[in-house]
């Protein structure tokens, strides 16, 4: 099936920002423990996690190859809309201050005094450095799994593009954390979070109706249009509700 | 197999964190696969309200959060 660069780009883009989000939230938790307690068992417990998750992919991309596509399609785009509109609201709410903003430098400082709490690793192999970089990697790992499979698996040939993005994202945040060695708090999560929860919202919607056999206008364009709409809600949302907040407040 | 746990409990929060605005974005797209069947619609007004309709709850509950946060 032939895919346009309206479906192929945006699904390297979303891929890579929703990525790039769990990637620094996972390189925050592996900083903290690297410099706490060493870096030898940390980074061997990410390299462990990273090689599970390449099992599971592996995995996961067979099963897929023998489920009929509009299955998946509307299988996919409903989680991915549950996914895509959580992170559209929330991202919401916290532009209009009614939730706070994710802080990795306050992550990074509760990890390394989680970690002095435990002790320094004095011995060669480090059970809880290993621990700790397995458990956030898996987590945040599987995320990214399941973003690359959801923007992925829509359609065929798109799987490839969406892991790129994701392979890009984790380039770009293991060089950023060797050149920073320190949590990346400037990265603007939450205005990564706002574009990627328009991004997979656009495609859970148009997959969800493939999946249901409409023929969207002008086909993978129609991703666009999506994009453009559900971006300028979003926009409208955060001075509307910071509003409403604010006439609550006042009228109490 | 406690991080087994966590990681289901995490995949699990990918998806809900409210459940209201969830289970609203389920019902509405079982009843868009209803009418895709039932209805003799353009695929054109179906993809729209579709859409509508999705945000239409996303209105609703970032309002209604808004609205008893503070």
């Amino acid at each position: 099936m032939d895919i346009s660069w309206a479906h192929t780009g945006t699904s390297v883009i979303a891929s890579f920002l929703a990525s790039l989000v769990e990637c620094v939230e996972a390189l925050t938790v592996v900083l903290a423990v690297g410099s706490v307690r060493g870096w030898r068992s940390a980074l061997i417990g990410c390299a462990t996690a990273i090689a599970v998750l390449l099992v599971i992919i592996a995995a996961l991309g067979t099963v897929l190859t023998h489920i009929p596509l509009r299955i998946i399609q509307l299988v996919v785009g409903t989680l991915l809309l549950l996914f895509g509109l959580r992170w559209l609201r929330k991202a919401i709410l916290r532009s209009a201050g009614l939730i706070p903003l994710h802080d990795e430098q306050a992550a990074f400082a509760k990890n390394t005094e989680l970690m002095r709490y435990f002790g320094t690793g004095h011995t060669t192999w480090d059970k809880i450095a290993f621990a700790a970089t397995f458990h956030i990697t898996m987590l945040e790992g599987t995320e990214v799994v399941f973003i690359v499979i959801a923007i992925g698996a829509g359609r065929t040939g798109a799987l490839l593009p969406a892991s790129l993005g994701a392979v890009a994202a984790l380039l770009v945040v293991i060089a950023l954390g060797f050149i920073l060695h320190r949590p990346l708090a400037r990265v603007p999560e939450n205005t990564f979070k706002f574009i990627v929860g328009v991004l997979l919202s656009a495609f859970g919607t148009f997959w969800v109706g493939e999946g249901m056999h409409l023929a969207w206008p002008a086909a993978d364009w129609s991703i666009l249009a999506l994009i453009a709409s559900y971006l300028a809600i979003a926009l409208l949302m955060v001075p509307l509700c910071r509003s409403r907040s604010q006439a609550v407040t006042s009228n109490t | 197999m406690k991080w087994i746990k966590n990681i289901f409990r995490e995949i699990f929060g990918l998806f809900v964190d409210d459940g209201a605005f969830a289970l609203a974005i389920l019902i509405w797209l079982s009843f868009v696969r209803w009418a895709t069947s039932h209805l003799a619609l353009s695929s054109a007004i179906i993809g729209i309200i579709l859409f509508a309709g999705l945000a239409l709850i996303l209105i609703e509950s970032t309002t209604r959060y808004a609205r008893h946060k503070r």
